[in-house]
């Protein structure tokens, strides 16, 4: 048996259930690593006395029947954590403790999982490096001062680094799939709708979708099934049929037509790219399936429209951050002063430039002329998807415009942060299901992901995509370890 | 009908002045929860021990429709004859203040649940028809309470995340009159219906009140000034008069009135302005994207609409056919509805051989005044219905005199005493045996002989003296109508 931290989900819920390893095992070896990578910043507040006691538990009656039995595992920490500190990554949530838990981490802890801890992440979601957490920037575990890309940073580094098995991240305009592309793992944004927003910390509440993280498709797989669940809690949760999508996975895919959208080849992009997505191309043939060249032709107009559409919604969603109820509270003169300090001092830069934006955006006078034009440039673009479905039944692209970065690289160039969102944002705009696997890598010798884009509602069929390819691909993740002493 | 009359004008000079007037009602929805969290709405609760995770708008937390709120606006809806709208989208109107947690509020703008309907109004010249442009759903805000310490503002969440209905009139009310007939009808419907209880002590019904003046005969309408959050009709009819006097003094000095938003203080009677035009929130409305549009269904509706019992206007029209009563009577009985239960169960009561106009009298009368003094609503007379219609009887098949009946009245109160055995246990049944009547009265005559001759010779006004003497004689129990007759016959 390999190094418990080292292997996938799948073979450590086999080697519990058949007694290999216990849960406090399992529980000692994730916690011992993540205590010496502290150098990688992937966790905000971690919760290890309370796991060991809870695998302790958990062997003394093991539940063997359930989906993740005794299984540890840390999540992003914009997920509400019972009697847990969650922060968003934010000053202004610094000490707050939830008195309740988000649906999906209940989902998790239902099935047999165990928290570890919450992990690192971008302020309140918004950026693409990890740079803008109030607790520090996130090491990607390929290389030092490298980016784990964002907002799900932690949760990224936290999987490639086997710091934990699995995890959950959340993805408003690519923060699951772009980390998973900049560290080599596979993370899934399933069709918005599919899980619950109930307990999370809102960013944009028309594009937040939770999903999983993983080192392959199957585990990615097992996850979805335990977080994807129908709740009355959300009222934009949608009540659809859902796939046991770990037992139903498959690797064939013979016939499949897959459409490869001409527009997603966007101008400067590393040759090393397009090589990737041809690469991709090739596998997916080689698995038996189809491609179709098909044409997406809005898509230029995603990203603006995302930065109009996503800040809005962000600048009334964080306007509860007042410093009144909870959360940090500057001292004032009166009220309006107490705003100001409170939320000058409590956000960030880059949250505060979104509010600016959002509420710039949805002030009378412009709404017409942004929030509303991009609502129905956003109508265009999912009925883009919804033309080309009629020919396909899947679309590849990459899942970033470029490799990972160096830590500051980008932090005083927003727009050419933006740009990392390309490939990913119309999906969230359309809120269908996207999944990015790791693909190949650079020059540098850093992962390059392929996101395969799916109908909605249609994650089985992306994952048994994946599934093939990521045979075919044979990905190797280079972990060097070189942040332990 | 002399409309003219009746006419609210405001009188300068050689000039007259129109009074231009436009409500949104603030009714609070009949709910036990709230309107997107389950928290109870009851009044009067210690402070912040209703308020869900949800109310306080604390992290990730989502707002879920209250589906019996719909059904209520709805209902709403169908008593104010209005176009129920089939979708509905909720939006948020984003502002900050200490009283309102998520830093918006949840409500609707540009698709409301309500389109446009009409409220008949029964003026003293006639019927008046006032149009309502729209009625929308929205949560209610918390209160700050700033009195209880000199450097802090406390906040009490437990109103924060109630429904409320606004309902919007077009600006076609003309007087303080027309407004207090206005409110009191929408309270009327909406009690009816059971959507709203309209106490205004409580804060179930408030008012934004815009009042615009405009040369008489003009057809274009004034600037307006909105004057925020009047919590009584009394004093909506006192901003009113002020603000309109005001606005005529503004045009008549010359000057242009300011569009703004206007606070009424009551201690002093006046209005004074809280914000202009330019000072204006920019409340960066937009569909709340926690909420997908509302859509309803025809069968929804319809099946609300058989929900919906007999409002005031169908009822006053049912009375005046059936129970033969005037208009006045009839408006005076359906305007409550409580009223309107307590008459129709008299009436009931009352089997066969009723008097329906001594019930409608003595429930207006005796009772409304009985109620008044005690500062108590119908729904708590402490004289039941079967009691009450015991003694309308009791006077119409002549056992008591309608004064008897009011001493009756006075006994029964106290405990809610059956009006037949007051009458026995203290002997106040009327003396309607002729023999004994003629005896009491032959004695008076006897006994006041000079009176009597006095009469004879035309003094015709001394016939009261003898009809008192009867009277006073039979300790008040003597039937009046005998006594005249045996007393026209003797003298």
């Amino acid at each position: 048996m390999s190094e418990i931290t080292k292997q996938s989900l799948t073979e450590l819920v086999e080697n519990i259930k058949n007694k290999k390893l216990s849960s406090t095992d399992v529980t000692q070896a994730f916690i011992q690593r993540s205590e010496k990578s502290s150098e990688l910043n992937a966790y905000i507040t971690d919760d290890f006395t309370s796991a060991l006691d809870k695998a302790k538990k958990f062997d003394q009656n093991p539940n063997l029947d359930l989906k993740l039995p005794g299984i540890p595992m840390a999540v992003k920490d914009l997920f509400c954590t019972k009697n847990v500190k969650t922060t968003a990554g934010s000053k202004i949530l610094n000490n707050f403790v939830p008195t309740y838990e988000s649906t999906v981490t209940e989902n998790i802890w239902n099935e047999g999982a165990i928290l570890l801890g919450k992990l690192n992440c971008d302020e309140f979601a918004m950026g693409s490096s990890n740079e803008t957490s109030h607790f520090g920037n996130v090491q990607n575990p390929i290389d030092k001062n490298l980016v784990p890309g964002g907002s799900s940073g932690g949760s990224a580094s936290a999987v490639a680094g086997q710091l934990t098995p699995i995890t959950i991240g959340t993805d408003t305009g690519g923060s699951i799939r772009q980390p998973a592309s900049f560290t080599g793992i596979v993370g899934l944004k399933p069709t918005y709708g599919s899980c619950s927003r109930y307990g999370i910390v809102a960013f944009a509440s028309s594009l937040d979708q939770a999903g999983p993280m993983a080192q392959n498709v199957k585990d990615c797989a097992l996850l979805q099934e335990v977080i994807s669940t129908y709740d009355l809690k959300d009222s934009t949760s949608i009540n659809f049929k859902r796939n046991h999508y770990s037992k139903e996975l498959t690797k064939n895919i013979k016939g499949k037509k897959i459409g490869i959208p001409k527009e997603y080849r966007v101008d400067g992009m590393p040759k090393e790219i397009e090589d990737l997505w041809q690469k991709g191309i090739q596998y997916a043939k080689d698995c038996g399936a189809e491609t179709i060249d098909i044409s997406l032709p809005h898509t230029s107009y995603a990203l603006p429209t995302y930065y109009i559409v996503a800040p809005a919604e962000a600048s009334s969603n964080l306007a509860r951050y007042d410093g009144v109820k909870y959360g940090y509270r500057a001292k004032g003169e009166n009220l309006i002063d107490m705003y100001e300090k409170t939320r000058s001092e409590g956000f960030g830069a880059e949250v505060q430039r979104r509010i600016m934006i959002g509420t710039y955006v949805l002030s009378s006078g412009y709404y017409d002329a942004y929030y509303l034009k991009a609502q129905k440039v956003r109508k265009l673009i999912k009925n883009d998807f919804d033309e080309a479905y009629k020919k396909v039944d899947a679309i590849l692209t990459p899942s970033t415009p470029s490799s990972a970065f160096k830590i500051g690289e980008k932090t005083n160039d927003p727009v050419s942060m933006y740009l990392n969102d390309i490939f990913t944002v119309p999906v969230n705009l359309a809120g269908l299901p996207g999944i990015s696997i790791p693909a190949g890598h650079d020059t540098k010798g850093y992962p390059l992901g392929l996101q395969i884009i799916g109908k909605a509602f249609d994650e089985q069929n992306i994952l048994n995509i994946a599934f093939a390819m990521e045979e075919k691909i044979n990905f190797k993740n280079k972990i060097t370890d070189w942040w332990i002493k | 009908m002399n409309k003219k009359n009746t006419e609210y004008l405001i009188n300068r000079k050689d000039n007259q002045y129109e009074v231009v007037i436009g409500l949104e009602v603030h009714a609070q929805v009949l709910s036990e929860s709230k309107l997107f969290s389950s928290s109870s709405t009851k009044f009067g609760a210690e402070p912040n021990t209703q308020v869900s995770l949800v109310d306080a708008a604390f992290p990730g937390m989502l707002p879920v429709i209250n589906e019996f709120c719909i059904k209520q606006a709805i209902k709403t809806g169908i008593g104010l004859n209005a176009k129920i709208n089939k979708r509905s989208v909720f939006d948020r109107k984003n502002y900050f203040y200490a009283d309102l947690p998520q830093g918006y509020q949840i409500s609707q703008f540009k698709d409301p649940i309500v389109g446009e309907g009409k409220v008949i109004l029964d003026m003293p010249n006639g019927q008046k028809e006032v149009g309502i442009e729209r009625l929308h759903l929205e949560q209610d805000a918390g209160k700050s309470i700033h009195d209880l310490d000199p450097q802090n503002t406390f906040v009490d969440l437990n109103r924060s995340g109630v429904a409320l209905m606004e309902i919007v009139s077009k600006p076609d009310l003309r007087s303080p009159d027309e407004v207090n007939a206005y409110i009191k009808k929408l309270r009327s419907i909406m009690r009816y219906l059971g959507t709203c209880d309209g106490n205004m002590q409580e804060g179930s019904l408030r008012a934004d009140v815009n009042v615009s003046v405009r040369p008489k005969g003009s057809k274009e309408f004034g600037t307006r000034c909105e004057i925020k959050n009047v919590n009584s009709i009394k004093f909506m009819q006192m901003a009113i008069e002020y603000e309109a006097n005001r606005q005529v003094d503004l045009i008549e000095e010359g000057k242009t009135i300011d569009q703004e938003t206007r606070l009424f203080d009551t201690k002093k009677n006046e209005t004074r302005s809280m914000r202009s035009k330019e000072d204006a929130h920019d409340y960066r409305y937009f569909p709340d994207p926690d909420l997908l549009p509302l859509e309803v269904s025809e069968k929804f509706i319809e099946e609300l609409k058989n929900d919906i019992p007999e409002l005031p206007d169908d009822k006053k029209k049912r009375f005046i056919e059936e129970f033969k009563l005037s208009h006045y009577e009839a408006n005076i009985l359906v305007s409550d509805i409580d009223t309107a239960k307590f008459f129709e169960e008299v009436v009931a009561k009352m089997g066969k051989n009723k008097d329906i106009k001594l019930a409608v009298n003595w429930i207006t009368g005796e009772l409304f005044a009985l109620l008044n003094s005690k500062g108590l609503e119908i729904s708590q007379s402490p004289v039941s219905v079967k009691n009450f219609a015991i003694l309308i009887n009791l006077i119409k098949n002549g056992t008591i005199s309608g004064k008897i009946a009011k001493t009756v009245f006075e006994l029964m109160i106290d405990g809610d005493k059956d009006p037949q055995k007051i009458v026995e246990e203290k002997g106040l049944k009327q003396q309607s045996d002729p023999k004994a009547l003629e005896a009491l009265i032959d004695k008076i005559i006897n006994d006041n002989r000079e009176k009597a001759i006095e009469y004879k010779q035309g003094k015709e006004k001394l016939f009261g003296f003898f009809v008192g003497q009867a009277m006073k004689a039979s300790g008040g129990k003597a039937n009046p109508q005998l006594i005249n007759e045996i007393l026209k016959k003797k003298l």
